[in-house]
């Protein structure tokens, strides 16, 4: 077998090389998703824990 | 126990005549979601025959949905709802007499009004006697499952799209059965294993669905 | 015993234990997927029937299998959460639902490309295909749910008892759209029914499914961390694993 008849799928390329694109992105989402929800989080505590900081310094 | 259960029922349905124009609003709704269709999609008698059951199931299903905020929003409003879980009856058994005061004032109504529907929508005759049938069933599930997702948003600002998103697909399987019980016998078929799974799936929720409503009002009190 | 369990369950001591854990099912995922990938498109051979547009089904099946497997661990986890309190199973419940959301997505687009070649038409109200819908529609109530109520105790509480209301559903729902099905649709056969897969499609499609469970192990796991972190963000081992950062 060939590349090209690889990639020619017997004429379902659209659907199969589809199927697992999509199939990637939402495994790439998956992944990126919850790091960045780990940064937010994590900045959101810094940025509370600072303001408490400044806070108890007026005082 | 009895006693609080009876007592519940009749103050529910006491408070509920005193606005009798609210009382009617859900059955209004579901004639004019029916005659609808007519106009939308063709007024020839063998089309509607076709889609009555169908129509007739979904309007029904939605007029329940949109009354369901009436089993629970103002006795959470007005502090009435802290106060029956207060009480020392079990919740399940004050649960069960809401439901069944709402189910008297939507659900029974909708059942009556249903042949009518039926004759605009030119259902056979014998159709028309499933399709009360099937409504006699299946509206009390709809309210005893419903009664879990107010319960749920009662407390949520602007619930209502919320609470249909949590509720429609858990009614799906009432739908599917109540609206081929009635398609089934307009062709004249025998619907004795639709209207078996109607009232096993009543059995099952009247069972669970008041112990699932009791818990989450306790949830929802206590925030 | 309890006390072991409440030991292991508290959110700090499985923040230290999941940084263990998820390098592993990380890479064991990525090796399954990529000899599950290698089998499926280069060794299994092509069906006589569907030419080579069967192989849809190496993601959609296991993407199928994830989004209600996801689906019960939530229930058990929410069930557990609301019967003996403990919060991080009602942290595991509350990072499942995006994962198995996405999953649920993924087998309709995923089926809807497979019918096409077969049926004729992207979308046709087969069983599994209707079933897999509700399911979705299940996770999309279950989340709105959850970020719809502002406390977050009671957040995870209500949501939990949804997704236990659900999965008892779930059986009745799939009977009724099977049966439904039957009664509206003689000509289209669902093909994945077929009893006798061939060895070599269905040790692909086993690896798939194996590799998708690890994925979703790692990706819940660090979700899991994100949950504990925000909620106990007033919590003394929060603020010092955090000034550590």
């Amino acid at each position: 077998m060939n590349w090209s008849e690889f990639f020619h799928m017997g004429g379902y390329a659209f659907f199969v090389w589809t199927s697992y694109a999509l199939t990637l992105i939402i495994v790439v989402a998956n992944i990126i998703s919850p790091i960045r929800q780990r940064k937010k989080v994590i900045s959101r505590i810094k940025r509370a824990i600072k303001r408490e900081q400044l806070q108890q310094s007026n005082e | 126990m009895l006693n609080a259960f009876t007592h519940l029922l009749i103050r529910d349905l006491r408070l509920a005549l005193r606005n009798r124009h609210e009382l009617a609003n859900p059955l209004i709704f579901f004639v004019l979601v029916v005659s609808l269709f007519p106009l939308a999609v063709t007024p020839t008698p063998e089309a509607l025959r076709s889609m009555a059951p169908g129509v007739i199931w979904v309007s029904a299903l939605l007029a329940v949905l949109l009354s369901l905020d009436r089993l629970f929003k103002q006795d959470y409003d007005d502090g009435s709802l802290d106060q029956l879980m207060l009480s020392p009856n079990p919740l399940m058994i004050l649960v069960l007499a809401k439901v069944l005061a709402h189910w008297l004032l939507t659900g029974l109504p909708l059942v009556i009004i249903a042949p009518l529907l039926g004759l605009f929508m030119s259902l056979p005759v014998e159709a028309v006697d499933v399709l009360v049938y099937s409504l006699l069933l299946g509206t009390p599930v709809l309210s005893l499952v419903g009664a879990i997702g107010v319960s749920l948003t009662v407390a949520v600002n602007r619930g209502g799209v919320l609470l249909s998103l949590i509720i429609l697909p858990l009614y799906i399987p009432i739908l599917i059965f109540g609206a081929n019980a009635v398609d089934v016998a307009s062709d004249g078929l025998p619907v004795r294993g639709q209207l078996l799974f109607l009232g096993a799936v009543l059995a099952l929720s009247l069972s669970l669905a008041p112990l699932a409503t009791a818990v989450a009002l306790r949830i929802t009190a206590s925030r | 015993m309890w006390n072991w369990i409440q030991r292991f369950s508290s959110p700090k001591y499985f923040y230290s234990m999941s940084a263990v854990l998820i390098p592993w099912f990380a890479v064991g995922a990525l090796l399954v997927g990529l000899y599950g990938l290698y089998l499926g498109l280069f060794v299994a051979p092509t069906d006589y029937q569907q030419g080579e547009s069967y192989r849809i089904i190496f993601v959609h099946v296991p993407a199928a299998w994830m989004s209600l497997f996801i689906y019960m661990v939530m229930a058990v986890s929410s069930g557990i959460g609301l019967i003996w309190q403990i919060r991080l199973a009602d942290m595991v419940a509350a990072a499942s639902a995006p994962i198995g959301a996405s999953f649920a997505f993924l087998a309709l687009v995923t089926g809807m490309l497979w019918g096409k070649p077969m049926w004729g038409a992207y979308w046709v109200w087969d069983a599994r295909l209707t079933s897999e819908l509700i399911l979705l529609f299940l996770y999309l109530g279950y989340m709105a749910l959850q970020s719809a109520i502002e406390d977050q105790r009671s957040a995870d509480k209500a949501s939990g008892l949804l997704a236990i209301v659900g999965v008892v559903n779930i059986p009745i729902i799939h009977y009724s759209v099977e049966w439904w099905n039957t009664l509206h649709q003689g000509a289209t056969v669902t093909k994945f029914d077929k009893p006798s897969i061939d060895i070599d499609m269905l040790i692909p499609l086993l690896l798939m499914a194996v590799a998708f469970k690890l994925f979703y192990a790692a990706v819940v796991l660090v979700r899991t961390r994100n949950e504990a972190l925000y909620r106990d963000r007033n919590r003394r081992w929060v603020r010092e694993l955090i000034a550590q950062l």
